[in-house]
């Protein structure tokens, strides 16, 4: 069983990785970046291909998931946001970004068809799906103290941030008053989600706050027979962690 | 059946990927747009490539009534 989870978490982070990546290229896109050196295709080709794979990553982080045994997700959660047992917020932004990701996949293949003013308007929610994707790392995320973690996300967000300012400051003349306000609106999100970050995942009593069910807490802070003949793995963090804010490192 | 390729202009911004993909077919002009050329048949699903990838939409692959 354990051993599903460790899945779960590290195709997540994985998927976090392809979504950065995926962005950034699609930003190079736009913003044609390309030559004789990188041929805008390849650029282009990379967006799209790099997004297959990472779907590919996609399905196993939410296949893990599921089958997992120790959290109760069940395969409704897959799709419909918001109504799990477990985390249901921290958990049902990455249904969104799921869902997002997938319509924004399938609109894509099918480009040609639906044309390009629709195409692209809907396309603009691939920053909201790389957000929602972020915060439900954070929210749910059993390696969200780990330093290797913090690391990942902290580059993941740094090359997006750069990405979206490269993409805003050189978005060529005119909508001055559009671009101002999406820089803002990216600078609020940069604050509220950092204080959130503190204050919440980052803080003591997390877990319980979260909304993991009160039975999956009990069996972390004073270990049952189902999890008496595991080992626990030592990870750098467990040393600043208190007892029973993560149920999931401490039992597994 | 035979087919050629078109341009809209209007959509057209001079991204250039036609151009590197089907460049037997696609020339671009000193500012960047598309010069079409005759199509081959063997050079149909490139083209159909080409206009997959175009990040405009503005290639489009249609039926040559006038051969």
């Amino acid at each position: 069983m354990s051993l599903l989870w460790y899945a779960t978490r590290a195709t997540g982070e994985i998927t976090l990785l392809f979504l950065t990546v995926v962005l950034t290229f699609g930003v190079l896109s736009a913003l044609r970046v390309g030559g004789r050196r990188v041929p805008r295709f390849v650029i282009a080709g990379l967006h799209r291909n790099l997004t297959l794979a990472g779907l590919g990553f996609l399905a196993v982080h939410i296949a893990t998931t599921v089958a997992d045994s120790y959290a109760p997700i069940a395969l409704t959660d897959v799709v419909v946001p918001f109504g799990s047992a477990y985390r249901p917020i921290w958990l049902g932004l990455g249904t969104v970004a799921f869902d997002v990701l997938i319509v924004l996949t399938a609109t894509s293949l099918l480009r040609t068809r639906m044309g390009y003013r629709r195409w692209k308007a809907l396309h603009w929610a691939a920053y909201a799906c790389w957000l929602a994707a972020v915060v439900h790392a954070l929210g749910t995320g059993s390696d969200v103290r780990s330093s290797l973690f913090l690391l990942l996300a902290g580059v993941c967000a740094a090359v997006a941030l750069a990405a979206v300012a490269w993409r805003l400051a050189a978005a060529g003349p005119g909508k001055t008053g559009l671009r101002a306000g999406a820089g803002l609106l990216t600078l609020a999100t940069v604050l509220v989600v950092g204080a959130w970050t503190v204050s919440g995942p980052l803080a003591d009593g997390w877990a319980r706050r979260s909304g993991t069910p009160a039975s999956l807490l009990g069996k972390a802070s004073s270990p049952g027979p189902g999890t008496a003949g595991r080992t626990p793995t030592p990870r750098p963090t467990r040393a600043t962690r208190s007892a029973g804010d993560d149920e999931r490192g401490d039992g597994e | 059946m035979t087919w050629r390729l078109r341009v809209d202009p209007i959509a057209c911004t001079g991204h250039g990927l036609c151009a590197e993909l089907l460049p037997e077919t696609i020339d671009l002009d000193e500012w960047g747009y598309p010069i079409i050329g005759s199509l081959s048949d063997g050079l149909l699903p490139l083209a159909r490539r080409a206009v997959a990838d175009c990040p405009t939409l503005a290639l489009l692959l249609e039926r040559d009534r006038t051969r």
